[in-house]
């Protein structure tokens, strides 16, 4: 990047708030993904005025921009695949308002996921989409990405939890969207901006739902000899539409991995377990708890065990909101997949999931929102041997493609990036994608702002296929959040 | 759609669309079809394509022959909206009809558009399942329609809006395109969210074939309370210390007397409850669903609750009469529409912090009118009042002009929006649907100019003009 642009830069946000020296660089060339670009600069903005300012200052020197919550992301979604600015907003970190009385707060983008639960705890309120990084990812990187989690199985991804934005389109106008009142002005566009990955515009400013606490929450611990008992037991309690609060499954293996790291109680000679949640008035939790232990018990679940306490539940999705970190501690690096599958497929899905992974000779784990059909198969790999990377690589491709065959989705949480482009055609015709790029063109009408993701680069570059392996550089592996 | 199609030009479409769709499902006539008439304005071709390809077709003709085109479902609710203006062709959805797949099992259903509320209803109810779609003309409403027109469901207080279980939908798009958001999986991120722009859009960015939904289990029991309450501020203590507690209650509505007189007298069971009010009373209605043993915590826990905030009578229903509540709860803005021959409906979205100020305000401005003002209060959020002006009253005209000025005084003060739901065509062009819905409409125009460049749908009707 020339030396004019990053003067002018410093200029607008001082020289603590920019980077531009290689050394600096090279930690944001990464997210939680297994892709790697790596950006020219990177600038932290304190405010929407600096954000304008740079974004202005891009546009005129053609220079790509890139919008960067906490890099938690899995998709390769903030990373700056056509080089250029990355915005971090890790320092826009203000809860700007907290209205209770209309159950609504007003955060800045790179205010941290779970620090706004603990901000209105007290109140006896939270912010329901809980990503199992929510203790290090932004508000701003949920919104881009329509971050999930466990237990938005009942309420339900970001989108479902954002009345109002404020954003900065491409040519640097300031726009407001929507408020604290729950119906859109005119079309939904917090529908379409929240999950649109940063390519339409840069969020300022968010307007979010509070929820309010239940009364009564119940934590079961199912414990199964099978996999196929775990999944089955899945099914039905969709069928018989016993609708907990979050519904998590882990593969025996990955338990094994979780206690060894943070001895969460979970047992080490099981097929698979259960974390199911129920929430609501306590009458409702008891009734629910007792229809699960029903149809756990059908399933031949060894034991289900309710959590005793706050501090065992803590523990258990401590476990489960950890996992990936403590499958680190078994392979330098591994490839945290998201692709979704309708639920009453979920036990042929697993049993495809886990042929792939044998006959490709690597270690894949399971461990998923099951009660909504998302799963997240894990491979294990070794970043230093390239033809295992390129292995991993292409066992998550077939994982993804089976899911869509049996009438799946790409994404359920983790959006579309880098990582999936150019599998967008297994879900999108041309009609579809001329659509998606007239509205990105309105938008982003000179591509700059975050390119390279979402849609697919085009036939013959194949770039996402010919990966080069995260350790091809000097830099280190990547260890999803 | 810049020049209209002169009569040589119909006669040519007419026949390229007979092509299409068969000569039987086109109707064409020069002075147009008057039940296709949108605000009195009439369309010169009817057109009733069997599926998405017909469909797709018979836009792309529209194009070539430059044919201002607006989709429609049974036409309950094609007058919301400012009156057409370029309608040429009315595209009659009806015959794309039925379920294009149902996986019980998994809780989802994908919906052609002309499929009616009422018929899906019943094919999920085999299965013990509900879509929370709750809403007026329900009988006789389509899917499409339903979500085109974006009319509120009583249920929404606690199962949300079509956002949240609306997961994916095909339609075509203004360059005569079949393009689609979304699937059929109840979780996914995959693509812009396209089908969200759609709810509420009122046919001017797509025609809609087909609806994925996320259905619900119907519930064990789902019952009901009514309480009456001195007056107004009385009755929203009460609704607010039910949404405080820890009940989730999931239908929440707070009646005016006018109102309650108006939706009730008609019912037997309700009838007699409001009988025994006074003429100031405001009553609140509660829906809750669960085991027996939730709902008796219900019943037990709002009686008390009732009674400590001095409620003057108060009733529990049991599962049959709370269906019939729900069924005048939804119907409700409907009912005032028809309770005089030139009413207005209003709906504003307010701050429920702010509710109590918003109420005061326009009841007092239609206090200063001849018209009696309905009101019901939506989930603590959303109040609708209706102007039910005299037979004959010749400054009706007048006193809405006052009434609807007023409100833009509160602009500024208070936060809200304030639109017409329902309002004859001559209203519509003196007060403007959109009056009191201020947006920089500037991002709906690039969302609108993405999705039909050529302008071929419903122009003039949305917020903003577009």
């Amino acid at each position: 990047m020339n030396s004019g642009i990053l003067a002018e830069m410093e200029k607008i946000v001082g020289a603590r708030n920019l980077l531009s020296r290689a050394e600096d660089l090279v930690l944001y060339e990464y997210d939680g993904s297994v892709e790697k670009a790596r950006p020219e600069a990177v600038v932290f903005p304190s405010s929407t005025r600096d954000v304008v300012a740079i974004v202005k200052l891009a546009v005129q020197r053609d220079v790509p921009i890139v919008g960067r919550g906490a890099g938690t992301g899995l998709s390769g979604g903030a990373l700056a695949r056509g080089g250029g600015i990355m915005l971090a907003f890790g320092r826009m970190n203000k809860i700007l308002e907290l209205d209770f009385e209309n159950r609504r707060a007003v955060v800045q983008p790179g205010v941290v996921n779970f620090d706004l639960t603990r901000a209105v705890e007290h109140a006896g309120f939270y912010f329901a989409p809980d990503p199992s990084s929510q203790k290090s990812c932004t508000i701003g990187g949920n919104v881009s990405e329509n971050s999930g989690g466990p237990h938005t199985l009942a309420y339900g991804v970001t989108s479902s939890h954002v009345t109002g934005l404020e954003l900065v389109l491409p040519n640097g106008e300031v726009k407001r969207i929507g408020g604290k009142l729950s119906d859109p002005l005119g079309y939904d566009l917090c529908g379409l901006l929240v999950g649109s990955e940063g390519t339409l515009a840069l969020v300022t400013e968010i307007v979010t739902k509070l929820s309010k606490k239940p009364e009564a929450i119940k934590t079961l611990l199912a414990i199964f000899e099978t996999v196929d008992d775990a999944t089955e037991t899945v099914t039905e309690l969709t069928a018989r539409a016993i609708t907990p609060a979050a519904c998590e499954m882990l593969d025996g293996w990955t338990l094994g991995a979780i206690e060894d790291y943070v001895h969460a109680g979970f047992p080490r000679d099981s097929g698979a377990v259960l974390l199911i949640e129920i929430e609501g008035i306590a009458e409702a939790v008891a009734g629910q708890a007792l229809a699960i232990d029903e149809v756990c018990k059908a399933h031949h679940a060894r034991e289900v065990r309710t959590a005793k306490d706050d501090q065992e539940r803590e523990l258990l999705w401590k476990g489960r909101k950890t996992a990936f970190g403590a499958l680190g501690r078994l392979a330098p690096s591994n490839y945290v997949l998201d692709a979704v599958i309708p639920r009453s497929k979920l036990p042929q899905a697993l049993r495809r999931v886990v042929q792939i992974g044998k006959e490709s000779g690597l270690q894949v784990g399971n461990i998923f929102h099951a009660g909504d059909g998302n799963l997240h198969p894990l491979v294990l790999f070794d970043p230093r041997k390239p033809e295992e990377f390129r292995e991993a690589v292409r066992v998550s491709e077939e994982i993804v493609r089976y899911c869509v065959s049996i009438g799946g989705a790409l994404t359920g949480e983790h959006g579309v990036g880098m990582e999936k482009a150019e599998l967008m055609t297994l879900m999108f015709s041309e009609a579809d994608f001329a659509l998606m790029r007239r509205v990105h063109a309105q938008f982003n009408p000179t591509g700059l702002l975050n390119p390279g993701k979402v849609f697919p680069m085009g036939k013959g570059c194949g770039e996402t296929r010919v990966r080069t392996s995260p350790l091809a550089s000097h830099a280190p592996s990547a260890v999803p959040a | 759609m810049s020049a209209p199609a002169g009569v040589s030009g119909a006669a040519a479409a007419t026949a390229k669309l007979e092509s299409v769709v068969g000569s039987e499902f086109v109707r064409s006539t020069a002075g147009g079809i008057t039940e296709y008439a949108i605000d009195g304005v009439a369309p010169k071709l009817v057109v009733r394509p069997q599926n998405a390809e017909q469909t797709a077709e018979t836009v792309r003709t529209a194009l070539e022959e430059k044919l201002g085109v607006i989709a429609c479902g049974a036409r309950s609710a094609v007058g919301v909206g400012m009156p057409p203006t370029n309608y040429d062709l009315a595209l009659d959805m009806t015959r794309v009809t039925g379920i294009a797949s149902y996986d019980a099992g998994d809780l989802t259903i994908s919906v052609n558009a002309g499929m009616p509320l009422s018929e899906l209803a019943r094919v999920l109810a085999e299965k013990k399942q509900f879509l929370p779609l709750q809403v007026p003309f329900f009988e006789r409403a389509t899917v499409g329609g339903a979500i085109a027109a974006g009319l509120d469901s009583p249920l929404r207080h606690f199962y949300g809006a079509p956002r949240d279980f609306l997961i994916g939908a095909e339609f075509v798009d203004g360059t005569g395109a079949q393009a689609k958001s979304g699937g059929r999986v109840v979780k996914n991120v995959t693509g812009y969210d396209f089908h969200k722009l759609l709810h509420g859009s009122l046919g001017t960015l797509a025609v809609i074939t087909r609806l994925n939904f996320r259905t619900y289990p119907l519930p064990v029991a789902r019952r009901g309370f009514l309480a009456s309450f001195a007056d107004d501020l009385a009755a929203l203590a009460f609704a607010n210390e039910v949404g405080a507690s820890a009940l989730t209650p999931i239908v929440l509505e707070m009646l005016s007397p006018e109102c309650a007189g108006l939706l009730f007298a008609q019912y037997a069971p309700f009838a007699s409850f409001c009988a025994a009010q006074n003429r100031r009373e405001w009553t609140v209605c509660l829906g809750f669903e669960g085991s027996g043993e939730v709902c008796e915590r219900y019943a037990k826990e709002l009686s008390r609750m009732a009674r400590e905030a001095g409620a003057q009578n108060a009733v529990t229903m049991h599962d049959e009469q709370f269906a019939a509540l729900l069924e005048i709860l939804r119907e409700a803005p409907v009912a005032m529409r028809d309770a005089a021959a030139e009413a207005v409906v209003m709906r504003f979205a307010a701050l429920p912090s702010q509710l109590a100020d918003l109420l005061r305000a326009v009841r007092s401005f239609a206090g200063s009118s001849w018209m009696t003002a309905p009101v019901l209060v939506r989930g603590g959020s959303v109040m609708y009042l209706a102007l039910l002006p005299r037979a004959g009253d010749e400054t009706a005209l007048r006193q809405m002009e006052y009434f609807w000025k007023s409100v833009g005084s509160l602009r500024g003060k208070l936060e809200f929006r304030g639109s017409l739901v329902f309002a004859a065509a001559k209203w519509k062009a003196a007060l403007n649907v959109w009056a009191h819905v201020e947006f920089d409409s500037e991002m709906e125009r690039r969302v609108k100019k993405a999705f039909d460049p050529n302008g071929v749908f419903a122009r003039g009707r949305f917020v903003g003009g577009l």
